[in-house]
């Protein structure tokens, strides 16, 4: 036997895997790792449950529908038909009228204190004085006028009816619920990925973990799978809020629901991934991460309608994912919205998906 | 071929080299380390060391050069390799988050054939801290919990890098302990180190590192021995006296001198002549002595005749 042959062995049969229960098996390990380090990271805990929520109670109340408001008027008295005006007036709905003299009537205008003056001009004539700028003055006069020929025996020709709305659906706690629960989707899943990775590798875990013969698609799998288990809390809470404590409606099938929560979650964590690919401190993380996710924030109809933007960016906008999981989940719950009427946004999450998953695999760094 | 082949070497490096853009870290390293022994890797920091051992464990590529581990090559057989290999790092830092038990429990399931966690929580005398957090240990604590986790495979051959640095010479000696349990059991260590003393104690075999290159290779003894010196003598002068090495080595009994920031080191043969003399010759000079010390020759010594440096200058 020569000393020069490449001491290449055969490769040995290796014996059976040892049994173990399902608790000793690595996905398991590292999926319950994930979770632990996410419970004892009080902050990580409040930032995903806690906070979705004070914001959505501060907005709710902020938001509240009132009943619509009565708007002052003045009345000026001491001058001929004066009497009469306010007898027509009085008890007008949407209106609150107080009599006032000459002086004190103007200086009421000037300061804002009433909407509109009527100043009458003997039996049959009124002369109006207002702001034409402001919006509960223009209402307030047709609402006075209206009165006043009533008042001095004016019929109307059409005979009308009413009905009020004031259904939830339309309010805007009702528009901002589901936006609120596509941000964070949309930053936990990014978040907890890109941190717990870009972590992993800056404090050299990462490397260590790559000297085990731990399986690399496991350890990416184990963030995967947390994550659906910390959805199912984010959602519950989220949602268990908005529909039984602020009554927002939820119109739409909870599985139609359930496959846009998971693809969103699916292609935010692509994202998530995609950002920790090769990045190497968490200060790094943190600012490519604010970088991806601020311009949703603000185009993709969190806080307001993305409609507001100009036409042009109109199309960019719609191509964001988290303005493909607003739109689907505000259809389903406020419109009652079927998958076939959600498609166009489910297909800009699964494209989202399918080009951020690979090209983070291939460019990702494990050292 | 013979019907039974030899085993393998555990551990065969042949002309390795490892660039990092102008610096080359490895340069033409060989190694050959026996199943079975402790093979410690000494040289000062920067020498090449940790780039060489992660070469060995697969986790940096050489640029040339060719690594056999348990007869095996890392393209090849990397999971398979894996199990085997038990390996800690520098400067890994587990999960502050996780108690010793969690993290062992974590690393454990990696393995096919693994130990049970409280076999391994014994061995590095963790029992008390197994339900600590990770941020609770000490300094030594968290090294044994690194070696528990590279332990935990039932490794044949396990790699430890600088596994002492930054330690307490008492959490040194628990963590020298371990690593002899381990070599008792017949096992193969790879260790670098920049401590003389650690590899003195350890190593069967050194391999003496600088500059990417083994510069000397024996058992600590030969080591030693190949200087040729029974004892080491180091003195300063008083008054700010200089003499000459010249004149040093002219001494009947002296086999080398040198001088290091106003201490003079003087390796001898027979000291009871070569001291004597030493100091006559001193006397003569007119010059006085304000230190005056001996030693046997340490891995140091030699380091410092192969190089003209001291380790810890790196």
């Amino acid at each position: 036997m020569t000393t020069t042959a490449a001491p290449t062995a055969p490769p040995a049969a290796s014996p059976p895997p040892a049994p173990r229960t399902w608790r000793e098996r690595s996905l398991v390990q590292l999926t319950l790792v994930r979770m632990r380090e996410f419970w004892r990271e009080p902050e990580a805990v409040f930032w995903t449950f806690g906070f979705p929520l004070v914001l959505a109670g501060g907005l709710a109340i902020a938001f509240r529908n009132k009943p619509p408001e009565a708007v002052p008027i003045g009345v000026v008295t001491g001058v001929p038909g004066s009497e009469q005006a306010r007898a027509s007036l009085r008890g007008t709905p949407g209106l609150v009228v107080d009599a006032l003299s000459p002086d004190s009537a103007e200086r009421a205008l000037r300061t804002g204190a009433i909407a509109v003056l009527v100043v009458p001009q003997g039996d049959r004539a009124v002369e109006y004085r207002y702001d034409r700028d402001r919006a509960e003055a223009r209402t307030a006069r047709l609402v006075a006028e209206e009165a006043l020929q009533r008042g001095a025996g004016r019929t109307n020709p059409v005979a009308t009816t009413e009905r009020q709305l004031t259904e939830p659906g339309s309010r805007y706690i009702d528009f901002f619920i589901p936006g609120l629960l596509g941000m964070n989707l949309m930053g936990s899943s990014v978040w907890s990925i890109a941190f717990g990775v870009v972590n992993a590798r800056s404090k050299k875990l990462l490397k260590r973990l790559t000297a085990t013969p731990m399986s690399r698609a496991e350890y990416l799998l184990s963030f995967m799978l947390s994550r659906m288990v910390f959805l199912a809390f984010e959602v519950l809470a989220i949602l268990g809020l908005g529909t039984l404590v602020l009554g927002v409606p939820l119109r739409g099938s909870l599985a139609v629901m359930g496959v846009i929560i998971l693809l969103a979650a699916f292609a935010f964590s692509a994202i998530g991934l995609l950002v920790a690919a090769r990045t190497r401190t968490v200060e790094a993380a943190s600012g490519f991460a604010n970088l991806v996710l601020f311009p949703m924030w603000i185009f993709s109809g969190v806080f307001f309608a993305s409609t507001r933007f100009p036409e042009l960016l109109r199309p960019f906008i719609a191509a964001l994912p988290l303005t493909a999981t607003n739109d689907s989940l505000r259809a389903v719950m406020l419109q009652g919205a079927g998958l076939g009427a959600v498609w166009p946004q489910l297909a800009v999450l699964a494209a989202w998906l399918v080009i951020c998953f690979p090209l983070a695999l291939m460019l990702f760094r494990w050292r | 071929m013979p019907p039974v082949a030899s085993p393998p070497r555990a551990l065969e490096v042949r002309g390795l080299v490892k660039r990092y853009g102008d610096v080359t870290a490895v340069n033409g390293l060989d190694l050959a380390v026996e199943p079975g022994e402790c093979f410690g890797l000494l040289g000062p920091n920067g020498a090449g060391k940790t780039t060489t051992i992660e070469i060995c464990e697969g986790l940096t590529e050489p640029d040339a050069g060719e690594v056999f581990v348990l007869g095996r090559r890392w393209d090849r057989d990397e999971r398979a390799l894996r199990e085997r290999l038990g390996i800690a790092l520098q400067e890994t830092q587990l999960s502050d988050k996780l108690t010793v038990r969690e993290t062992l429990e974590l690393f454990r399931s990696f393995y096919a054939h693994p130990r049970t966690v409280d076999d391994v929580i014994a061995l590095v005398s963790l029992a008390e801290k197994q339900g600590a957090r990770i941020n609770e240990l000490s300094g030594g604590q968290k090294q044994r919990l690194d070696v528990a986790c590279a332990l935990v495979g039932d490794p044949e051959l396990l790699f430890l890098d600088e596994p002492t640095t930054g330690l307490d010479p008492q959490s040194r000696r628990q963590l020298w302990d371990l690593v002899e349990q381990f070599k008792a059991t017949g096992r193969t260590v790879l260790l670098t180190t920049h401590y003389m003393d650690e590899a003195e104690r350890l190593a069967d075999r050194v391999a003496i590192v600088d500059h990417g290159r083994v510069i000397a290779l024996g058992t600590p003894q030969e080591l030693i021995a190949s200087l040729g010196a029974e004892y080491v003598v180091a003195f300063s002068l008083a008054h700010e006296g200089t003499v000459s090495l010249e004149t040093l080595r002219a001494v009947d009994g002296v086999r080398a001198a040198r001088v290091d920031a106003g201490t003079y080191e003087v390796q001898v043969t027979a000291i009871h002549h070569a001291l004597p003399a030493l100091l006559g010759t001193l006397e003569r000079s007119g010059l006085a002595l304000s230190q005056l010390s001996t030693h046997s020759p340490t891995l140091e010594d030699v380091f410092v005749s192969l190089t003209g440096r001291a380790l810890r200058d790196g």
